[in-house]
């Protein structure tokens, strides 16, 4: 049952002396630790019992929405189901029991794993070799990037720009920025790929590479992927595949083979990885051989016989985190790609799409379309009606899904579509659930038209109303005090 | 809404000119564009800008502008009171929603920004 | 496949009812020739029973477990996996929709004051990668703070967080400056013109480094006083807040996190007031809803890539809130007295360990210097030796120092957490002395 009263946090419940651990008295003398460098005054954490404990997380899980909760057409977030089995086998002793420092012939399973699902994202990229360092997509751009620039480096000159779409994720200027190059913004085309003039015309030897995200995050492939390869590779640049969109195309066509130096993946998106709130995710990052000795260290090698980890790459970027990645999700991922196998990859990519094409075929008739073609995994709709006939603003409308029991597609994204509404329904989610999702659509746009009000309003049903976003920023309340 | 005592950017800041400082801040325009303003970072004083280079930036709660010099000079003032109340900037952009004073280096600089009725026309070609 | 529902039934149905012939159609703008005409080369399918068979055997039963460096083995009560397990929180996204996300919200507001209470500083972010990307991004911050293009980091720091740093800074073109140790400790040395100057506490060899004259001299030369620091040693030692850092970060894998052969952990992240608009990453923060009751929204987002795009502090987009969450439910079932508890019977253990060590002939701890639940051992042995006489008890220690200290070679750490016992400890003991006489 949902709480419908104020909800507590856990500093607000318990008492003092109140306990929900036992630990085990000691079999050694006490130790003493410097007088100078002990804490006086405990911290002020909870003093609860577990019974308490247990209820007030429950009560907080309650207040979330999660896949296993309900359809989650978050667009460029491929919202996937997350297989049960995985959760199981990531927790056997055996592999989330290891210490990163265990001698090798201690680890060779986790190490097996690692390499082994190295070689399958190579072969899904069509690329040669692959970290498994990156903790995250970002985290991957950054390593994707790095590498761009060791690359050039190794030539005499990191060179100055990277090229990045208007319609890309704000990850790639950010990343671009942090490894220090400067960022080009290119304009889209009329069919939502890049423009190729525009292209040509900043295409020159002081860029270093073009991130570009194929499907792109209107959910459209650049047909004129092969011209846009040959542009920047014609003036000495890189290509980097962001594959967040890589649930489109797995099985159907490799990065690699459309001309793309360095690919990194989201492990917790493609590959059926729980999102976990917000992380922890996977960002593996598969590059070309020539890119290969600038991987981050330790790349895992076979040699026939056993599995050890490689650090002798003189020419590597160094680290961008401690240990191997993040293992316990790399386990998940790869029992993924075990339980489906090449046809069932390929199954998944072509299912995520005809899904996608049939909620917009059916959508398009409530919403502007602004790019009318098949779109892959995903599609971008347009409230531009609805705000300007009804008042009624994006935000709204995805708010009010929330009230026929859908957790609402992305918005406001990508920025170069008016009032967008992302919408990625992936290949899990069955045809029944697709025709009640279009029908709360269509419901929705038609209460847009007859009652604004109560989109304005909405959500109406849900254990909490829209927040006072602008409070929480003017006076930040970061913590209980 | 656009005071003709008041020099404007193509940037949608202002300016007061007052013997060789100006005070500056943004317009009636960019205010609401914004919406509800909830942080503004300001330059430390004695800090040197030329005229169109970034001096700090406005946030509301899903966006984020620069804030641009109309003139050249050195920061003699900022309005500490927008740190606890960025409200002030939505409430009375041309009052206490000022953000910095500058010492104009050239006390001529402003007279070639745009006046209330150029940058009003400015404002309706969008 | 089981969790595709669709049929050929319904595949045909709804490409009926789009208009096209196939799925393949919906394919056709990828160029023919950009399209692969194989399958892709990867095992056979799997049904989830030899899928639970194949992993089994690749699982390996690890030894007990004396390794440390940044990676431990800490009990974690049954009540974390319980709760972090419950599928709203792990099967939702960033909470992006707060009407829908209060519980992933409450918790990272918890978390983040949790956080702030045990490193004694005034806000803390909703977490990052890890220990080792948080100390990365601390300098990023210090260095945008400062506008100054030199940092200052101990030797003692964990040598793969000092890679990272390396990584991190090299494209902003700042230059590393390395603090050498004497005994095991940093010496003080210059570090004027610095933007910050970071240390680890306890450091990397598990010695207490001499904080207090360390933030001296960061505050001499203006720069800021980073201390990575251990999360639960937190309960014990004084706390950064109170030595003068400016910001503290560090590892939270101590905090209820299998150690998974090294991920995922948790980074965190917390400063002092001044300094919370530059932070990194995701923060939730109080408000009210429109009904008027307390909650919480992520906020300041004006900071982050997605709206600051390529003038962002940081690209960072996820946290770890998973992660994050799990260390929230361990700090609240452990809370004050069990984490204290936990830190001295850690000291406790590690403290006798060091003395069995110290009797063996061949074995002596390195450093004079007080310590926590790690010290480093000399030995007279070479490693491949050590290591064999502990597998042979099923024990491992930890790593061996020379592949980070070329001058340590001889040289490994041996951490001690709670779980280790009496007997495992001696066992240790018994080990190095077969290793000794034969």
């Amino acid at each position: 049952m949902l709480s419908q009263g104020p909800v507590p946090l856990i500093f607000e419940m318990g008492a003092p002396g109140r306990r929900a651990f036992s630990l085990p008295g000691g079999d050694v003398p006490e130790a003493v630790l410097p007088a100078g460098l002990r804490r006086e005054t405990p911290p002020r954490l909870p003093e609860v019992s577990e019974g308490e404990l247990v209820r007030h997380f429950t009560t907080l899980s309650n207040l979330n929405f999660g896949v296993d909760t309900g359809f989650y057409p978050l667009g460029s977030c491929t919202m996937k189901y997350n297989p049960k089995v995985f959760e199981v086998v990531a927790r056997l002793p055996g592999l989330s029991g290891l210490h990163p420092y265990l001698p090798e012939e201690l680890a060779q399973g986790a190490l097996r794993i690692i390499h082994e699902l190295e070689r399958y994202l190579a072969e899904i990229a069509g690329l040669a070799r692959v970290t498994m360092q990156p903790a995250a997509g970002a985290h991957g751009e950054l390593v994707g990037v790095l590498l761009i620039r060791a690359y050039h480096e190794s030539r005499g000159n990191p060179r100055q720009k990277i090229l990045i779409p208007d319609s890309a994720h704000g990850t790639n200027p950010a990343t671009a920025a942090m490894a220090g190059y400067e960022v080009v913004t290119l304009p889209s085309d009329a069919r939502g790929g890049i423009d190729v003039g525009a292209l040509e015309k900043a295409m020159d030897d002081t860029v270093a590479g073009l991130m570009l995200t194929n499907p792109n995050t209107l959910g459209l492939f650049d047909e004129n992927i092969d011209v846009i390869t040959g542009l920047v590779h014609g003036k000495g640049g890189l290509l980097y595949y962001d594959g967040a969109n890589a649930n489109a195309v797995m099985g159907y066509s490799r990065p690699g083979d459309m001309g793309f130096d360095v690919v990194h993946f989201n492990l917790h998106k493609t590959f059926a990885t729980p999102h976990g709130g917000g992380g922890p995710g996977a960002g593996p990052v598969a590059v070309t051989a020539e890119l290969a000795p600038y991987l981050p260290v330790p790349l895992v090698d076979f040699d026939g016989e056993s599995y050890r980890l490689n650090y002798d790459l003189p020419r590597s970027i160094g680290r961008v985190r401690s240990f191997y990645g993040n293992f316990g999700v790399l386990v998940k991922a790869y029992a993924y790609i075990r339980s489906m196998g090449a046809a069932g990859l390929k199954q998944a990519a072509g299912d995520a799409v005809l899904n996608a094409n049939y909620v917009m075929r059916h959508l398009q008739e409530y919403f502007d379309l602004p790019f009318d073609r098949a779109c892959k995994h995903e599609f971008v709709l347009s409230g531009k009606r609805q705000k300007e006939k009804n008042g009624v603003r994006t935000l709204d409308m995805a708010k009010r899904l929330m009230d026929y029991g859908f957790h609402p597609p992305t918005v406001y994204f990508p920025l170069i579509v008016e009032e967008a509404m992302m919408i990625e329904p992936t290949e899990t989610e069955s045809k029944e659930t697709l025709d009640r999702f279009i029908g709360a659509c269509a419901a929705v746009a038609n209460e847009a038209r007859d009652e604004p009000e109560k989109v304005h309003g909405a959500p109406h049903t849900t254990p909490f109303g829209r927040m006072d976003e602008t409070r929480a920023a003017r006076q930040p309340d970061l913590r209980w005090r | 809404m656009y005071p003709e005592n008041l020099r404007y950017t193509g940037e949608h800041e202002w300016i007061r000119v007052e013997g060789g400082s100006g005070v500056v801040g943004i317009t009636h325009f960019a205010q609401d564009a914004l919406g509800d303003v909830v942080y503004v970072e300001l330059p430390e004083t004695g800090r040197v800008v030329k005229a169109g280079e970034a001096f700090g930036a406005v946030e509301s709660v899903k966006s984020v502008s620069d804030l641009y010099s109309p003139v050249g000079g050195t920061v003699t003032g900022v309005n500490a009171e927008l740190a606890g109340r960025p409200e002030l900037v939505n409430q009375d952009p041309y009052g206490e929603g000022w953000m910095i004073v500058i010492e104009l280096a050239d006390p001529g600089e402003a007279d070639g920004l745009l006046s209330a009725r150029a940058y009003q026309e400015l404002l309706k070609e969008g | 496949m089981q969790y595709i529902p669709n049929t050929e039934a319904d595949r045909q149905k709804m490409l009926a009812d789009i208009g096209a012939a196939s799925v393949e159609d919906l394919f056709a703008d990828i160029p023919a020739f950009l399209r692969l005409t194989r399958e892709l080369d990867l095992p056979p399918a799997l049904s989830e029973m030899e899928l639970v068979g194949h992993m089994t055997a690749l699982a390996q039963a690890p030894p007990t477990c004396f390794l440390g460096g940044g990676c431990y083995d800490h009990f974690i009560p049954a009540v974390v996996d319980a709760l972090v397990s419950r599928s709203e929180f792990y099967t939702a996204y960033t909470p992006y929709q707060p009407e829908i996300s209060q519980g992933t919200l409450t918790a990272i507001y918890e978390f983040q004051t949790m956080i702030a209470e045990l490193t004694g500083l005034d806000a803390a972010n909703a977490s990052m990668y890890d220990g080792a990307s948080a100390l990365a991004e601390a300098a990023v911050m210090a260095v945008r703070k400062t506008g100054r293009t030199r940092v200052a980091v101990a030797e003692s720091v964990h040598p793969e967080y000092r890679r990272v740093l390396a990584t991190y800074l090299a494209p902003r073109r700042v230059e590393l400056v390395q603090l050498p140790y004497e005994g095991g400790i940093t010496a003080a040395a210059a570090v004027d013109g610095t933007a910050a100057v970071l240390v680890q506490q306890p450091n990397f060899f598990g010695c207490l480094e001499d904080v207090g004259q360390l933030a001296g001299l960061a505050r001499a030369a203006g720069a800021l006083f980073i201390v990575s620091c251990d999360p639960v040693s937190l309960a014990v030692l004084k706390p950064p807040g109170a030595y003068g850092a400016d910001i503290a970060c560090g590892e939270g894998q101590s905090l209820g996190l299998p150690m998974s052969f090294g991920g995922p952990g948790l980074g965190f992240l917390a400063v002092r007031e001044s300094l919370v608009r530059h932070l990194p990453g995701r923060m939730a923060g109080a408000t009210v809803d429109n009904r008027g009751r307390r909650a919480f929204v992520l906020t300041m987002q004006a900071r982050e890539q997605h709206i600051r795009r390529e003038k962002a502090g940081s690209n960072i987009c996820s946290n770890h809130a998973l992660c994050a969450l799990a260390a929230t439910v361990h700090l609240s079932a452990l809370g004050p007295a069990g984490l204290a508890r936990v830190a001295s019977l850690c000291a406790a253990k590690a403290a006798y360990a060091s003395a069995a060590v110290n009797g063996v002939p061949g074995f002596r701890a390195a450093f004079a210097a007080p310590f926590f639940k790690e010290f480093v051992v000399k030995s007279d042995y070479p490693w491949e030796k050590v290591r064999c006489g502990l597998s042979r008890h099923n024990l491992a220690a930890g790593p061996e120092l020379s592949r980070f200290y070329p001058e340590l070679a001889g040289h490994f750490l041996v951490a001690v957490t709670e779980k280790r016992t009496r007997a495992e400890i001696d066992r240790l003991k018994t080990a190095l002395r077969e290793v000794a006489s034969c």
